[in-house]
């Protein structure tokens, strides 16, 4: 029953905040926009026309120095290229649509309920629709780095005899670290965090719907800026872009700085989106105490996407004018320094690792009591674990540079507060043990990918600790060690979670129920040969072999070859999940029930697919969402006339299949 | 130390009913033997080959840091793993007789658990930041790169100085103590204690002299000092340890440590054979101003005038 139709029906029903999000558009262009109408494509050519602009702008600024001309190594001309090609694509998409309107007197047009498949390629201001975007751009950006990854372990099949010259090894080298990096800042709270946060805090869209559109469009932006690089011959430096290296590069150098600049815009409106809908757009009864733990999560990453980016955003820029505008910030002799990037760097570059943790763990503390029917364990340490991790996350950063040359002093504190923020990242652990303790298990899909970020997040916690000891460091820092501990922590955390997420919540998102058979095949097979992939590493890189090279010594070849090997085929686990993914949602779909399994979280409650304003009325929130197996449990919440949600002895039968009130 | 966290977690969890095997006690039993047989096992069978071995008094210090802090990781491990296997197998939706959980207050916080595991892993953070510590500064800086400042200095009496200059893509080293030449290979005399003085030329890279466990970045203009006691005459891998560019997967070659009076001998006879050569080189310095001519093909730079539109290489402009 739509909301107009209920009117007409004379429910007197007070509806908060009634008005429809204002996208913009100027005065003229239909109210249902068609192919007429800004779009993807229309994105498309905006990017181009913008990058020709800006190409020819910056040859005819720069044709005037010795050094660039004819050299068709033009600073500016790329610099200008990409960001004019990224303003291009924005207002080709209309995402600048409702300032300018603004700015010349228009009336901005408001967001419209649309059904159609077209809705994905738009400028929306559906939090719904973001989520589901952010699923493909994620997905889009993780795959291609993906393939990148499986280029470096052939190149590694041998120590010596080269698949690829040295330039294009470290070109793949870097652009896979940095495709990575830039996926895993957004894997989570992009499409999950959008897509769930305003349905589990009771709120009918998000604080800043076109801020959050524009999130997902300047992210996707980013990933054209960064892929740019392997056409202009790559950049040599490795994802942490150190300075003079960076400094000496060629324009490949340009797409990693205006990349991580222009990607650091989505970070930031993205976290400040979401971290002011959960502030202040909450339910009434929706209390510090009650919301779910994954808002926790997202609210603790919020924070540090938005006070940690800003500082990679000034660095790239003082990247961006060291390159064009001649300027000395990275310059030692001329009297910056190099410190000054990697200092700035790794500011914002440890944050962003718990900006990877964080959303994973409130992911499997979400999940694990759904599927062990208990409630979570320790909320309260929970969330002020990941608080904790988030304030901690600032006062760690030097422990990269232990080896680098800066002052000694410092070393004993930053190892001591690596090893401190060791103790709230464990809160995880406790939470997990203490939920699982006498639980009724079901090995679900999404339950079994929890299971795993147990196991592979202990092993890359650990060994963090290792990392942290600064005379164990002198050993493993900048080794395969390294290498394996992070992608412990980041892919078996973080990319697990993920999968466990999408599992979990891709039926209420998408209506279809995923394969199960084809899920438990994925897991299997993602499980064993991530293991199999990385654990070979911590022994490689205690025996010697540094990251980033393409030869390395004859002894370890054997280590070597089984890492790749292992490598290719979890690579090719994920073709499973591809496969999953279209033949479950696309080509045979199996609808959903609204509820699977059985959760009592608020977003479960609703009708799927989802409606457009989420809920006929905002709901009044009575408890947390974790009352499983409780005899006299208290209802979750009141959703209106009659459709209590209450927790029941884990039977399904007590959750409202319909929360909506029966029409009239 | 490392007091497995179920044991606190579980006893005040499980209360008794009736018939219910004491799971907690179960656990433990299994992660005691585990945790023992496999501390024992590691520390005897692998312990004397962790990496980077006892070549050196900081290669011997950090082998002997990685193993403790292993000793101290695996019951820890274990814990977790045990904890999680019981209760996956006992637990299982699947397996017959299974009670359903019980939910509720009791269920959802335990006052006993939490200050326990909070208290646990802050006892043994604590204690590994005081160890690491302890390590770092009782052995002159464990070998790491100490900036141009160090405050962890060694004891010795006398302290043989080698510069390392890194440059794109290949390390050199200079003998201030011996007229300050330079050589393509490391060699090192043994029972000495060395400073390295780690610098570049160019952009950031990384000496790591694995068997010396010896780590310090080349930052360009920047005196890098890590110290270590040879301990062991042998061989030395030397590796690029930071992304220097193109041919970093290259950037590596090989040292020995020899007796002292080996060490004496090949100084002194390099010193003469390489003399016309240290003549054309930039006098020693502990950092060296990159020449802005230097990308197009000069060697060294001049160390005098580094933007000087004459390209002069050496340390006196060249007689005729």
């Amino acid at each position: 029953m739509t909301l107009a139709a209920e009117r007409e029906a004379g429910t007197e029903v007070v509806y908060p905040d009634p008005t429809p999000p204002v996208l913009g558009g100027f005065q003229g262009l239909p109210a249902r926009p068609g192919w007429f109408s800004q779009h993807l494509g229309t994105a498309v050519i905006g990017a181009v026309l913008g990058y020709l602009l800006g190409h020819w702008l910056g040859n005819v600024v720069g044709s005037g120095y010795t050094n660039i001309a004819n050299t068709g190594e033009n600073s500016i001309a790329v610099t200008g290229g990409l960001l004019l090609g990224v303003l291009g694509w924005l207002m080709g998409i209309g995402a600048l649509n409702y300032p300018l309107a603004k700015m010349v007197g228009m009336e901005p047009r408001p967001d419209y309920e649309s059904t159609s498949w077209t809705r994905y390629l738009r400028y929306t201001a559906d939090h719904k629709v973001v989520g589901l975007q952010y699923v493909i751009g994620v997905l889009t950006f993780f795959f291609t780095g993906g393939l990148l990854a499986m280029a470096i372990r052939t190149e590694l099949l041998s120590p010596t005899s080269h698949v690829f010259g040295p330039g294009t090894y470290i070109a793949i080298v870097s652009e896979h670290g940095t495709i990575m990096m830039m996926m895993a800042t957004s894997v989570i709270v992009g499409p999950l965090g959008n897509w769930l946060v305003p349905l589990m805090i009771g709120a009918r869209r998000t604080a800043f719907p076109r801020v959050e559109a524009f999130s997902f469009w300047v992210f996707s932006a980013g990933y054209f800026v960064i892929l740019s690089a392997l056409f202009y011959g790559g950049f040599p430096t490795g994802w942490t872009g150190y300075a003079p290296l960076q400094t000496q590069a060629g324009v490949g150098m340009m797409s990693y700085l205006v990349g991580f600049a222009v990607i650091g815009l989505g970070m930031m409106t993205a976290g400040f989106n979401l971290a002011v809908t959960i502030i202040n757009y909450r339910a009434p009864g929706m209390t510090w105490s009650r919301i779910p733990i994954f808002v926790w999560s997202i609210l603790a990453t919020c924070a540090l996407l938005t006070l940690a980016t800003p500082t990679l955003v000034a660095a790239g820029l003082f990247g961006i004018l060291d390159h064009t505008a001649q300027t000395a910030f990275y310059v030692t002799e001329h009297g910056g320094s190099s410190f000054l990037w990697q200092n700035l760097f790794w500011f914002f570059g440890h944050p962003e690792v718990y900006i990877m943790a964080l959303p994973g763990f409130g992911i499997v503390a979400e999940i694990l009591p759904v599927f062990t029917r208990k409630p979570l364990f320790a909320y309260k340490v929970a969330a002020a674990g990941m608080v904790g991790v988030a304030l901690l996350s600032f006062f760690v950063w030097q422990h990269h540079l232990f080896q680098s040359g800066i002052n000694p002093d410092m070393r004993p504190l930053f190892m001591l507060t690596t090893e401190l923020i060791s103790i709230p990242t464990g809160f995880i652990f406790l939470v997990g043990m203490g939920t699982l303790y006498k639980a009724k298990i079901r090995f679900e899909v999404p339950m079994l990918f929890c299971l795993a970020v147990f196991f592979n997040f202990l092993i890359g916690g650990v060994t963090g600790v290792f990392l942290s000891d600064v005379p164990v460091n002198v050993t493993v820092h900048g080794s395969f060690f390294v290498l394996a501990h992070f992608h412990y922590t980041i892919m078996g955390g973080l990319i697990f979670a993920f999968f466990a997420g999408l599992y979990f919540w891709l039926p209420k998102m998408t209506g279809k129920t995923l394969n199960k058979r084809l899920g438990k095949i994925h897991f299997w097979c993602m499980f064993v040969f991530f293991n199999m992939t990385f654990f070979p590493m911590f022994l490689i890189g205690l025996l010697g072999q540094p990251r980033r090279v393409f030869e390395y010594a004859q002894n370890l070849q054997a280590l070597n070859d089984f890492a790749s090997v292992s490598a290719f085929l979890l690579g090719a686990s994920f073709l499973i999940f591809i496969a999953n993914f279209v033949w479950s949602i696309f080509i045979k779909p199996t609808e959903a029930s609204t509820n699977p399994w059985n959760s009592l979280g608020l977003e479960w409650q609703t009708p799927t697919p989802v409606p457009f304003y989420n809920f006929e009325r905002i709901p009044v929130v009575l408890s947390d969402p974790y009352h499983y197996s409780e005899d006299d449990a208290p209802p979750v919440a009141d959703l209106g006339e009659g459709g209590l949600v209450t927790a029941g002895a884990s039977s399904p039968a007590s959750v409202a299949e319909d929360p909506r009130p029966p029409a009239q | 130390m490392t007091v497995d966290t179920e044991q606190t977690t579980g006893q005040e969890g499980a209360e008794p009913t009736q018939k219910e095997p004491h799971h907690i006690w179960r656990m433990v039993a299994i992660w005691a033997v585990l945790a023992v047989v496999l501390d024992l096992l590691f520390y005897f069978l692998v312990g004397p080959h962790v990496p980077p071995g006892d070549m050196t008094s900081a290669a011997s210090e950090n082998q002997f840091d990685f193993t403790v802090l292993f000793l101290i990781a695996l019951p820890v491990i274990l814990a977790v793993w045990v904890y999680l296997a019981y209760s996956l197998i006992m637990w299982r939706a699947t397996r017959k007789g299974v009670p359903d959980p019980v939910g509720g207050a009791q269920a959802r916080t335990h006052l006993g658990v939490q200050v326990g595991w909070i208290a646990t892993t802050t006892v043994i953070v604590i204690g590994l930041f005081v160890f690491g510590t302890v390590e770092l500064i009782t052995n002159a800086g464990a070998g790491g790169g100490e900036g141009p400042n160090p405050i962890w200095t060694p004891t010795s009496a006398s302290v043989l100085p080698v510069q390392v200059i890194a440059q794109q893509w290949k390390f050199t080293y200079r003998y201030p103590t011996y007229g300050g030449f330079e050589s393509q290979q490391l060699v090192l005399p043994n029972d000495t204690t060395i400073a390295f003085h780690v610098t570049s030329l160019d952009v950031i890279h990384d000496f790591w002299a694995y068997q010396l466990s010896i780590k310090a970045d080349a930052n360009p203009q920047l005196d890098n000092v890590a110290y270590t006691t040879t301990k062991q005459t042998g061989s030395v891998t030397v590796r690029c340890d930071e992304l220097c560019g193109l041919w970093h997967g290259a950037m590596f070659n090989y040292g020995n440590v020899v007796s002292k009076t080996a060490f004496n001998a090949w100084a002194k006879a390099t010193q003469v054979a390489t003399a016309a050569n240290t003549k054309l080189l930039p006098p020693f310095s502990w950092t060296y101003v990159p020449d802005a001519n230097g990308a197009d093909g000069g060697y060294y730079p001049d160390n005098v005038d580094p933007y000087s539109n004459n390209e002069v290489y050496g340390a006196t402009p060249a007689k005729a």
